[in-house]
């Protein structure tokens, strides 16, 4: 994973989040509580900006992926911001060595694996630290699959044009899937069964982050 | 002394708590993390973190008992926490309790000289005490708040 593919991708992100923002609100306030749009685009605006000042370093990606995350924690102010900033974090740390924030030793592994290793590493953080798991009407029914299609392309030897595209497939149908479930997280659990019948914003929102990497790997 | 963080969903809402607190002990130190970095409702583990370290260094290193609102706020909390070195985080206990209650019930304790363990249980024990008399009249069964 390339500190410039990181780079816009972010950008390209916060242009989706920021366009989906009304959407993804109004999908939270069905079962939620209605911010869930305005928080992630409030997020992805500070991260930019911090990128844009130079607050947020451009290179390498352990530090971008670490400082996107740093940014996302301390301004989306919701779960998804905790969820999603720590899971940046650990992204970026999986790409370190076992040293204080050295670079991991170069190896055989190509830019495909290491990037499915962060990945791996960030939907792992984000499980953890939701103790949540699929089918949960959660962030993970459309990261879980999402991660298993890129390992599996990656496996394959696909690109990562390919494999990041795969990726975006498994989570667009993977949120598409929330529709039938029954909440079990967050304040949508409040609503039990009232919960079926909505897509899961949070697995919206995952599907539309893994679309902007498709995106922007392609531009590559 | 033991020393309190706060940590919620809006900087409003934790400064008047912490008006709440002083009042009941004035001489408990008290730390807070309410609102993002921006300003808005919500939490931020960073500033949780800055406020953790402060109620630390507050309480001479005797230790801090931290309370919370709903939400995200226990997510940020349990990654500002992982930020901390362990000997820090050894000096760190966090309330299960009510925030409002808990806070005030924990600063009363404190005052009185209560160590770290003591002041968390009585913070956590305010989610087991009952607010309303048993014979309280308007609960929607009409029959009184008894637990």
């Amino acid at each position: 994973m390339t500190e410039e593919l990181l780079v816009r991708w972010l950008a390209l992100a916060g242009a989706r989040v920021a366009a989906a923002r009304e959407r993804l609100t109004d999908l939270d306030a069905a079962i939620g509580d209605g911010d869930h749009g305005i928080n992630l685009d409030r997020g992805f605006r500070e991260l930019l900006r911090r990128l844009e000042t130079g607050l947020l370093p451009s290179d390498p990606p352990a530090a971008v992926l670490e400082g996107a995350g740093r940014a996302l924690l301390g301004t989306v102010g919701g779960a998804s911001g905790a969820l999603y900033g720590r899971g940046l974090q650990r992204a970026g740390a999986a790409l370190l060595g076992p040293g204080d924030g050295d670079p991991a030793p170069p190896d055989e592994r190509g830019r495909e694996e290491w990037a499915a290793i962060a990945f791996g590493a960030a939907v792992d953080a984000i499980a953890a630290l939701g103790r949540a798991s699929t089918g949960e009407k959660t962030m993970l029914d459309a990261l879980v699959p999402a991660r298993a299609a890129f390992g599996a392309a990656v496996g394959a030897g696909a690109t990562l044009v390919m494999a990041t595209r795969r990726a975006a497939e498994a989570a667009e149908a993977g949120a598409e899937a929330t529709i039938p479930l029954i909440a079990k997280k967050g304040r949508a659990s409040y609503l039990g069964e009232r919960s079926v019948g909505h897509l899961d914003p949070g697995a919206v929102s995952s599907a539309l982050l893994l679309r902007a990497l498709a995106d922007a790997a392609a531009e590559a | 002394m033991i020393a309190l963080a706060l940590v919620g969903h809006s900087g409003e809402l934790l400064r008047a708590l912490r008006l709440m607190v002083a009042q009941a002990a004035p001489a408990v130190p008290v730390a807070t993390a309410g609102g993002t970095a921006t300003g808005s409702l919500g939490t931020s583990s960073p500033g949780i973190e800055e406020a953790l370290r402060a109620a630390l260094r507050a309480s001479d290193g005797e230790g801090v008992v931290v309370l919370f609102d709903l939400g995200s706020a226990a997510l940020a909390l349990e990654i500002a926490l992982e930020e901390l070195p362990d000997d820090d985080r050894a000096r760190i206990a966090v309330s299960d309790g009510p925030l409002v209650e808990g806070s005030v019930r924990a600063a009363v304790e404190a005052a009185g000289g209560a160590s770290l363990a003591q002041v968390c249980a009585a913070a956590d024990a305010e989610r087991a005490t009952a607010k309303l008399p048993p014979d309280w009249p308007a609960r929607p069964d009409g029959r009184g708040a008894a637990r």
